[in-house]
């Protein structure tokens, strides 16, 4: 990948009010793999993500710069933006009752929009949802119902200025195990096609199934980032949550995370702890 | 149906999955009802027009005036009076002021994304009112350098005025950090009605007997004094908003996502607020200086259209011109006959129509609102 090509964070801080929100953020994301933003609730990572999709990156103090491939997000007009990147936010509300697929094709507009927002739909498996009021449906499924907007919005993973980039709020919180694993097989596939994605996560086993790269944020700084087995450490976690964290590798399944407060037998366990 | 078209069309493709195409794409567009529902507004919108050009209290028939004008017969002066003088421009008066009113409500509650706003309930018409007001009593005060070449459109203007200055202060007042607050929406409303209200009432006091005569008349909510002079100036104002008001749809359909949602969008979401901010002020301004305060229009229009057709506002906006401009000229007709040869002044007709309809709209909303 070349470096203008990818997404690069530099120096961002943020103050709103006089708290210091984030301190001096620092770090790259590459197209062509998923780089999972984890930190403790409230330490920034939902601001970080405002900042990297240009929604507040206008109140950063000065001296920050986000590039997504070689675009200026900060001077950027919101259209040229919105053909680049689509956000799903942590929560999104709907105010009048529009239909799921009114709601997909507020992404997908133009010829082949109509297409696009059932292929969308078809993706996260509620092809037969379109009709339904979106305000009828559970939280999970309106979760999902946002998740295949912002895939309408950019179409193809790469366009003709290059990778495109998809960011995930917290995209699974919501959702049961499979769709769980669906939605991360969607932003894994997403990526492995050439875009970019950059998806805030609670769950580390997830984030270590599935992110190449990880920015571990505590209080608003960034005290780790880099590729997966080296941000996602036992020192580096229990510093950043403040409890005793291990991570284990599990055979056939690579890193997962054991809490250490729970009470799993050493020797019935075929589980090796890396030291 | 559509089932029986794929499999007989294409032998080997999956017909269950395209007929289920179908379906979904069926169900879930609406745009295709909404124009249809398009087409018999036109035509209820001309029957309306047709049967306020045909109602008065002059015994002057329509029908025999158009048979005669149509055979190259001379039109008796009379009736030449009463159809050019009086209904033409109090038909159209009246599908200006509806139009007017039945968009403006239907750009509020897109702009406050909420389908209890509306100009009338917030106290906006009421800033318009007292902006209508100053102008009629203080008028004479404003500098010939102003006042001149403002001349027909004064009140109008100062409506106009009025309206925006209190819309943008309820908006100031009820949305923080993108998100409205209902219940603050409709107290910020009662606050600013009130003070207008009270702005108004000074302003009544000081007027001298000739300025209360047009102040009366103004404020009965009525059509009656429609005059040609009057119908260009408050159209002058109200169509350029009517206009404008469907290039703002696209802005207003992903802001019922939120305010970041519609800038991931790629919407400029400033812009499309204060150009909604700034059409709601011209059509309410204008329409409250045309025929007073006329209550329920923006707020009925735009709720039984969704119902009918869905909130995309592509749809919603033009469709709510043509159903508010025929249903206030039916609210003319009705105000015209039922104590004939008496008029009632129509904003008690559309408050008595309205209000029931409202308080279903609030039943019906009651579960979904967080009051
Ligand atoms: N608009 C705001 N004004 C003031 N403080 C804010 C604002 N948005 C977020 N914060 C604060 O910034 C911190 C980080 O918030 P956030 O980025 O949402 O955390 P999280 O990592 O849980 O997503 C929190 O302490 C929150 O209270
Ligand atoms: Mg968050």
């Amino acid at each position: 990948m070349t470096l203008s090509a990818s997404l690069s964070a530099t120096d961002i801080t943020l103050r709103l009010r006089r708290t210091t929100i984030l301190d001096q953020v620092d770090f790259t994301a590459d197209p062509g793999e998923v780089t999972a933003i984890v930190g403790p609730n409230g330490s920034g990572k939902t601001t970080l993500l405002r900042v990297l999709t240009g929604e507040i990156a206008g109140q950063m103090a000065p001296g920050g710069q986000v590039r997504m491939g070689g675009l200026d997000v900060v001077d950027a007009d919101p259209w040229v933006l919105a053909r680049r990147r689509a956000v799903l936010a942590q929560q999104t509300a709907l105010s009048f009752p529009f239909t799921v697929l009114e709601v997909v094709r507020l992404g997908a507009e133009g010829p082949g929009g109509a297409a696009r927002a059932l292929a969308a739909l078809a993706r996260v498996d509620l092809a037969h949802y379109g009709g339904r009021l979106y305000q009828e449906l559970s939280g999970g499924e309106q979760q999902r119902v946002q998740l295949a907007r912002v895939l309408a919005q950019l179409d193809e993973p790469v366009g003709p200025h290059g990778p495109r980039w998809l960011f995930l709020d917290e995209p699974v919180s919501a959702l049961d195990i499979a769709h769980q694993l669906q939605v991360m097989e969607i932003a894994a596939d997403f990526a492995r096609r050439g875009g970019g994605v950059i998806a805030v996560m609670h769950d580390l086993n997830l984030t270590a199934m599935y992110a190449r790269k990880v920015v571990l944020l505590q209080q608003g700084r960034c005290i780790g980032a880099g590729p997966t087995e080296e941000v996602l450490t036992d020192s580096l976690l229990s510093r950043a949550y403040g409890c005793d964290l291990r991570m284990g590798v599990a055979p056939g399944s690579g890193l997962f995370l054991l809490p250490q407060s729970a009470q799993i037998p050493h020797e019935s366990s075929d589980l090796e702890l890396r030291s | 149906m559509a089932a029986m078209t794929s499999a007989e069309g294409a032998p080997g493709a999956p017909s269950h999955a395209r007929s289920d195409i179908g379906e979904v794409l069926h169900a879930g567009d609406r745009r295709q009802r909404a124009r249809r529902l398009r087409l018999i507004l036109v035509a209820v919108l001309l029957c309306c027009i047709a049967a306020s050009l045909a109602t008065g209290a002059a015994g002057t028939s329509l029908w025999a005036a158009l048979w005669d004008g149509l055979r190259g017969q001379e039109v008796a002066l009379s009736d030449r009076i009463v159809l050019w003088q009086i209904r033409l421009p109090r038909t159209l008066m009246g599908m200006g002021v509806g139009a007017a009113l039945a968009v403006s409500g239907a750009l509020m509650q897109g702009l406050f994304r909420n389908p209890l706003a509306d100009p009338g309930i917030v106290g906006v018409s009421a800033g318009a009112g007292l902006g209508a007001i100053a102008a009629i009593v203080l008028g004479g005060l404003l500098p010939a350098a102003l006042a001149v070449p403002l001349g027909i459109y004064t009140v109008p203007v100062a409506a106009f005025v009025g309206s925006w200055a209190s819309t943008m202060l309820l908006y100031r007042v009820a949305t923080r950090a993108g998100r409205t607050s209902v219940a603050v929406m409709l107290l910020a409303g009662i606050a600013l009605g009130a003070l207008t209200g009270a702005a108004s009432g000074v302003l009544v006091y000081l007027a001298d007997d000739n300025q209360l005569r047009d102040l009366t008349f103004w404020g009965m909510g009525s059509l009656a004094g429609a005059t040609w002079t009057k119908v260009g100036a408050g159209m002058a104002i109200i169509l350029p908003a009517l206009i404008a008001a469907p290039f703002l749809a696209r802005g207003l359909n992903a802001l019922a996502l939120g305010e970041a949602a519609a800038y991931h969008l790629g919407i400029r979401i400033q812009r499309v607020k204060n150009l909604a901010i700034l059409a709601v002020a011209a059509a309410t301004g204008a329409a409250v200086a045309m025929s007073g305060g006329i209550g329920f229009i923006g707020i009925v229009v735009p709720h039984l259209l969704r119902l009918a057709s869905g909130p995309d506002h592509r749809d919603l906006l033009p469709n709510a011109a043509l159903l508010g401009a025929s249903l206030l000229l039916l609210a003319d007709i009705i105000s015209r006959v039922v104590i004939a040869p008496s008029e009632l002044p129509i904003g008690i007709v559309t408050a008595i129509l309205g209000g029931p309809f409202f308080l279903w709209i609030l039943l019906r909303q009651r579960g979904v609102l967080d009051l």
